[in-house]
């Protein structure tokens, strides 16, 4: 197909794009660190709970790490192509629009793929500990994989927003703080106190953590998945739009 | 066939008429000059003609492909440099050209043929393996061009495409639109007159949206009024008999004295309108007996249409002033 090949120089050019920049590097690095430091310093820990699980030492965390680490990742994508001018060449290319969006998506996505990937020592220990669900784990990985990526549509609908990087950053982390927040057990008691119960539910329903639980435990619900799923089409799209009328002036 | 076709294009930028209403087609074979002072809509209508922004009225068709219906055939058959040259800085030289080939869908031996060929025209062989960000403007300026021809299109949109370079630079990029423009349809705007003659086969000057002159260089260079002056330099008489004489020639409008010394007196005479053809053999005659040290026919200036064309009316009446 040809559209796939136009997807694919894209993802191929920005995967390039990540890897030739120091960016990438202490993306990881810190990525790394952070999941060491939570999952072997903080009490309880992976060590000391007493379960073969990765769920609440690890996964846990997932959602707080990306907040401010995906936007860092997303932050460039149109932001930087709009400061340079070299939109103008992308979008004059016999491409549409839509192909330069996913290819982009999906090279920073495979990129937060890879680091996430890296954290594989972790799995190797809980293995060598005890006898943990790797069905489990690997629902695990999948959920915190989709998570980014639904953080990670988001960052990308914000950069189209502006050409600097800066602001493209800060709405992008208010953005997933609601996402995060809308599901967050201290919110929800509050939100509880209002005696509705389906406000409650429904805000909740909008949270990228109330979808992640389920998945986290092992439990791979459809619904989750088309949760996941459907906040990245519609940011995509959501881009889209916004850089067709950017464009129209 | 008309490779380019602009039909009543019309941009608005909010409440501003960035361009109004400019018609105009090129064809194979075809070097289009671009005039216009800065924000004249130069940049615009040539955005709009790549696709990158959409017309708010009008038509742009590319090698018969309408560039607001069917926007990717039509693309295919363009190169475009933006102005101020973008380019990935994170790549290569080589990698860049190799992308932009890619995405004109090149691969393999094609794709290689493509990225030597347009490293060759645009003499980049030196950089080949550096980084974009570590170019000289010279440098990025030709990789962005390499860009627009990778894929040796039909159709070159170039803005400003010397811009920035060397006067070595200058005229390399000079011929080689000069060359190419004899196999292809090519729109190049500029702020440098003299490229004017030395590329194009035909030119428009714009100001404030519309198209205000469209012509051959010739054609244009005939709507100044120093077309058909005659300038001379005497020898051994001073300016007021010099004056008295020429201004009796019926094909003369009015003298201007240019330079005036001890030795010598240049003067320039402006024809009457229409009488161009006769003025030089006036002047010959009356004066006979003068010796005269130069005389020559002007052929009309381009840069002073464009500053009577494009001045605002404003800064026309200030001029008149003085």
């Amino acid at each position: 197909m040809n559209s796939w090949a136009n997807i694919k120089t894209i993802t191929k050019r920005e995967l390039g794009a990540y890897f030739s920049s120091p960016l990438a590097y202490i993306f990881i690095v810190i990525f790394l660190l952070l999941c060491g430091f939570f999952a072997f310093a903080v009490q309880p820990t992976l060590l000391t709970r007493g379960q073969a699980s990765l769920a609440a030492n690890f996964f846990f965390w997932h959602p707080w790490f990306y907040l401010f680490l995906v936007p860092a990742v997303g932050m460039r994508l149109w932001a930087e192509e709009r400061r340079v001018g070299t939109i103008e060449l992308l979008l004059t290319m016999p491409i549409t629009a839509w192909q330069a969006i996913v290819g982009k998506f999906l090279a920073s996505w495979l990129f937060l793929g890879v680091a996430l990937a890296m954290t594989f020592p972790i799995v190797l220990t809980v293995n060598y500990l005890g006898h943990p669900d790797n069905g489990v784990i690997f629902a695990g990985y999948l959920g915190s994989w989709l998570m980014a990526g639904s953080y990670l549509a988001v960052s990308c609908l914000t950069s189209a927003l502006t050409r600097n990087q800066v602001v493209s950053f800060i709405l992008s982390v208010v953005a997933c703080l609601f996402l995060i927040l809308a599901g967050f057990p201290p919110v929800i008691s509050l939100l509880e106190s209002s005696g509705r119960p389906w406000f409650v539910e429904a805000v909740a329903s909008f949270s990228v953590i109330t979808h992640f639980e389920g998945l986290q435990k092992g439990v791979v619900d459809s619904r989750d998945l088309v949760f996941y799923l459907s906040l990245i089409g519609f940011s995509l799209f959501s881009t889209s739009v916004i850089l067709r009328g950017r464009r129209a002036g | 066939m008309d490779m380019i076709r602009v039909n009543n294009l019309t941009k608005f930028f909010g409440a501003k008429h960035a361009v109004d209403g400019i018609s105009f087609a090129v064809e194979r074979g075809e070097v289009l000059g671009f005039l216009g002072p800065n924000g004249a809509g130069k940049s615009t209508t040539m955005r709009m003609i790549t696709g990158f922004i959409p017309p708010t009225s009008g038509e742009i068709t590319v090698g018969g492909f309408d560039m607001l219906e069917n926007p990717l055939p039509a693309k295919r058959l363009i190169g475009y440099l933006p102005e101020n040259a973008p380019a990935y800085t994170d790549m290569t030289v080589h990698g860049f050209l190799s992308f932009a080939a890619e995405i004109r869908g090149l691969h393999g031996g094609a794709r290689k043929k493509a990225v030597s060929r347009a490293v060759e025209m645009c003499f980049l062989e030196a950089v080949l393996h550096q980084s974009v960000e570590t170019l000289s403007k010279g440098y990025r300026h030709r990789t962005c061009f390499a860009q627009s021809i990778i894929h040796d299109p039909d159709v070159l949109i170039l803005d400003e495409p010397t811009d920035g370079l060397d006067p070595n630079q200058k005229h390399e990029v000079r011929q080689l639109i000069r060359r190419m423009g004899a196999t292809k349809a090519i729109i190049f705007s500029t702020h440098i007159l003299e490229e004017v003659d030395a590329v194009c086969s035909r030119a428009v000057i714009i100001d404030r949206g519309r198209i205000v002159a469209n012509g051959t260089p010739q054609q244009l260079r005939q709507k100044s009024e120093w077309s058909g002056a005659v300038t001379l330099r005497v020898i051994g008489i001073n300016a007021a008999t010099l004056q008295q004489r020429l201004i009796q020639i019926p094909a003369a409008k009015k003298i201007t004295v240019i330079k005036e010394d001890a030795t010598s007196v240049t003067a320039r005479v402006f024809p009457q309108p229409g009488s161009n053809s006769v003025l030089a053999q006036g002047v010959a005659d009356a004066a006979q007996g003068w010796r005269i040290e130069e005389m020559h026919t002007e052929e009309g200036r381009l840069d002073e249409v464009f500053r009577s064309i494009t001045l605002p009316d404003t800064a026309k009446q200030a001029e008149a002033k003085q």
